[in-house]
C-alpha cells in the first residue's frame, strides 16, 4: 500500500478524536460510535469551514459582480477542484457535479439518460448487492420505459458470482455497480467488470458512497464513465454529494433539472442550457456544504488514504476475529473471509437474537450500530434474513470501541440467553 | 434513559421465546394481511377465523424482532374469541397507549387519550414501556395495524 517502500505510520487515533467534538458528549458518557456506514462524524475543520463561510463570504455563487460574492464562487468552485483531484479527475473544473447525495447524482444520471439514450428493451446491468439507490432509480426507468434489467448475482461467500458475466453484460447499454457493499463490504472488481461492459459499448457507473471515503479512489484506473459518491459518509457535511462523469459523456447527456444557474438563455419558447458542469446545477446549490466536503477532503488527505485503509484493514481483522472467537457458532459474519477483499463493515447475524433487540441493548452501553435491511433488500432475501446487525468503522475507531461491542454483545446474549 | 426492563418486561420475553397462535390457516376459510416494517424490513402475516362478528381463531406467521413478535403473540391472545366491537375497543385503547407527542415543556404525553382500566387490557399491559422508545413503537403496532387490515380487506 506504500509507495515510498516503507512501513506506513500508523493513524494516531486518540489525536484525531480530538478533533470530533461528537465524542465529548455532554453527559460525559462514552460514545462507541460504530455506524460510519450510514454517515461518518465531523471533524471541528469541517464545521469550521462552513462556520467561517457563513460568518465571512456568504453570497450566492456565479451571480454577483461583488467581492463577497466573486469569494464565495471561488470557494465553491476551489472545493470543486480538490474533490475532482482526491479521485483522479482529468478536468475537474468540468467534470464534478454537485448534487445532494449519491442518491440524486444516480437519479441524475438515471433521469438524464432515460430522455434519449435508453430505449425500450435496452439492458441494464446492475448487481444483486446494490444498495436501493443504485436499484429503484433503474427500476423506475423499467416502468416508465420499458427496460430490461440483469443481475449479477451473489455467490455464497459474499462476491459477485461472474461464471456467466460475458452473458449477463451481452448487448448491455449500461453497467451500474457498487465500489464496495454496504451490507458485506465486498470491494467489487470494478475495473475488470468496466473493461468487459466496455468492450460490450457499454456505459459504465460506479456507486463510491461506500469506497471513495475509504480507499484511495482514481476513476481512470477504475475505468469508470461515472462515479457518484456523497459528503456525509466522508467527513463531510449531509446535503452535499458528487457526480463525476467523462466531460464527453457528460456533454451529450441533457440537462436533469431546470431552473437557474443550469442556462446561457432563456425566451418564452426554449432554453439554451450552460456548460459543464453548471448544466447540471440547477438553483443556489449547497456552497456551505460543497466548502465542508473540500475542507474533509483536506482532512483525510492530510492523514492519506492509504494510511486510512491500513487503520480500517486492522480493525476489521481484530473485529473479526473477537467476534468469532467470543461467540463462535453463535454469530455469523456475512461477507468475503479475506479482509483484503472487504472495506470496513462488519454485517452479522446473531442466533436467536433479532438485530434491532441487539441494537437496543448495545445502546445502554453507548455502542452504536445499525440494524435493518441496509436499504439493500434483495441482497437480504438472498441471505435469507430480515435484517442484520453492522457494525462499520472509519477513522475515528479504534480496537476499544470493538471491546465495547463484544462486552454488550454478550450483555445481549445473556439477557436474550 | 429509560432502563432495559421498561422495555423487555418478563411476560414479552415469555411471548417472544413461546409465541402463542403461531403459523398459518389456509385462506378461505381464513382472511389474511401482511404487514412488513420498513424500518427493520420486519414481515408478518395475521390469519383471521370470522364467525359472525366473532375472532373465533387467530395466526400469525413472519418474523421480527423481540418487540413485535411479542406484541403479535399477545394481541392474539387478546383477540381471540372477541367480537369485532370488542376488538376495536382493544385496539383503540392499544392504540392511545402507543401514541406519544413531545409537549411545549419537552415533556412527552398521550394523544388522544382513551380512558380505560388495567383490567380491560390485560397482559398487554406489558408493552406499555415500548412508548419510552419511539423507535420501537412501530414494532409494537406492526400486528394491529396488519389484523385491522385484514378486518378492512375482508369488508371491501
Amino acid at each position: 500500500m506504500n509507495t515510498h517502500g516503507l512501513e506506513a505510520k500508523p493513524l494516531n487515533v486518540s489525536d484525531i478524536r480530538k478533533d470530533f467534538p461528537i465524542f465529548s458528549q455532554p453527559d460525559g458518557k462514552s460514545l462507541y460510535f460504530l455506524d460510519s456506514a450510514a454517515s461518518s462524524q465531523k471533524p471541528l475543520q469541517v464545521l469550521n469551514a462552513m462556520d467561517n463561510y457563513y460568518c465571512t463570504t456568504h453570497a450566492n455563487v456565479h451571480r454577483g459582480v461583488y467581492r463577497l460574492a466573486e469569494q464565495a464562487t471561488e470557494l465553491y468552485e476551489s472545493a470543486r477542484g480538490k474533490i475532482g483531484r482526491f479521485i483522479g479527475a482529468p478536468n475537474p473544473s468540468r467534470e464534478i457535479i454537485f448534487t445532494k447525495n449519491a442518491t440524486e447524482s444516480i437519479n441524475l444520471l438515471s433521469n438524464s439518460l432515460s430522455r434519449g439514450t435508453l430505449k425500450r428493451g435496452d439492458v441494464v446491468v446492475l448487481t444483486e448487492m446494490e444498495h436501493h439507490a443504485n436499484l429503484v432509480p433503474w427500476l423506475i426507468a423499467k416502468e416508465q420505459l420499458g427496460i430490461e434489467i440483469r443481475y449479477i448475482m451473489v455467490d455464497e461467500n459474499g462476491y459477485l458470482n461472474l461464471d456467466n458475466i460475458d452473458e449477463v453484460l451481452r448487448n448491455a447499454k449500461i453497467l451500474s455497480i457498487t465500489l464496495a457493499s454496504n451490507v458485506l463490504g465486498t470491494i467489487n472488481p470494478v475495473s475488470q467488470l468496466a473493461e468487459l461492459a466496455h468492450k460490450n459499448g457499454a456505459i459504465v457507473i460506479g456507486d463510491g458512497a461506500q469506497f471513495v471515503p475509504h480507499v484511495a479512489t482514481n476513476v481512470t484506473a477504475l475505468g469508470v464513465d461515472f462515479l457518484a459518491f456523497t459528503g456525509h459518509k466522508m467527513l463531510g457535511p449531509t446535503g452535499i454529494g458528487i457526480l463525476w462523469g467523462k466531460s464527453a459523456l457528460l456533454d451529450s447527456l441533457p440537462p436533469f433539472m431546470g431552473g437557474g444557474d443550469m442556462i446561457t438563455d432563456v425566451t418564452l419558447d426554449g432554453f439554451s442550457p450552460n456548460e459543464l458542469p453548471w448544466k447540471f446545477e440547477a438553483g443556489t446549490p449547497p456552497i456551505a456544504e460543497a466548502i465542508g466536503l473540500g475542507a474533509a477532503i483536506d482532512y483525510l488527505e492530510n492523514l492519506g488514504m492509504d494510511r486510512i485503509r491500513e487503520h480500517e484493514l486492522e480493525l476489521l481483522s481484530y473485529g473479526i476475529e473477537m467476534l468469532e472467537s467470543n461467540f463462535g457458532e453463535n454469530i455469523t459474519i456475512h461477507g468475503p473471509r479475506n479482509i483484503n477483499d472487504r472495506g470496513g463493515v462488519i454485517s452479522f447475524d446473531f442466533k436467536d437474537i433479532h438485530p434491532h433487540d441487539i441494537s437496543q441493548i448495545l445502546d445502554q452501553s453507548g455502542v452504536c450500530v445499525r440494524a435493518g435491511h441496509h436499504c439493500a433488500k434483495p441482497l437480504m432475501r438472498h441471505l435469507g434474513v430480515a435484517a442484520t446487525a453492522r457494525a462499520s468503522f472509519h477513522i475515528y475507531n479504534e480496537q476499544s470501541d470493538i471491546d465495547a461491542l463484544i462486552d454488550a454483545l454478550a450483555k445481549a446474549q445473556a439477557f436474550f440467553g | 434513559m429509560p432502563g432495559l426492563e421498561d422495555l423487555y418486561r418478563e411476560i414479552i420475553l415469555d411471548h417472544y421465546k413461546n409465541p402463542r397462535n403461531e403459523g398459518e390457516f389456509p385462506t378461505p376459510p381464513a382472511i389474511k394481511a401482511e404487514g412488513h416494517n420498513p424500518l427493520c424490513g420486519d414481515e408478518l402475516t395475521v390469519y383471521v377465523i370470522l364467525e359472525g362478528s366473532v375472532i373465533k381463531d387467530i395466526r400469525i406467521a413472519g418474523q421480527g424482532c423481540s418487540i413485535s413478535r411479542s406484541s403479535a403473540s399477545l394481541m392474539s391472545v387478546a383477540v381471540k374469541g372477541k367480537t369485532l366491537q370488542e376488538v376495536d375497543r382493544l385496539l383503540s385503547i392499544f392504540k392511545s397507549m402507543m401514541s406519544i407527542s413531545t409537549n411545549t415543556s419537552g415533556e412527552t404525553e398521550a394523544v388522544d387519550p382513551v380512558e380505560y382500566s388495567e383490567r380491560e387490557l390485560g397482559e398487554l399491559i406489558a408493552l406499555q414501556g415500548v412508548v419510552k422508545f419511539p423507535v420501537r413503537i412501530k414494532c409494537a403496532t406492526l400486528s394491529w395495524n396488519t389484523l385491522v387490515q385484514a378486518l378492512e380487506d375482508r369488508a371491501s
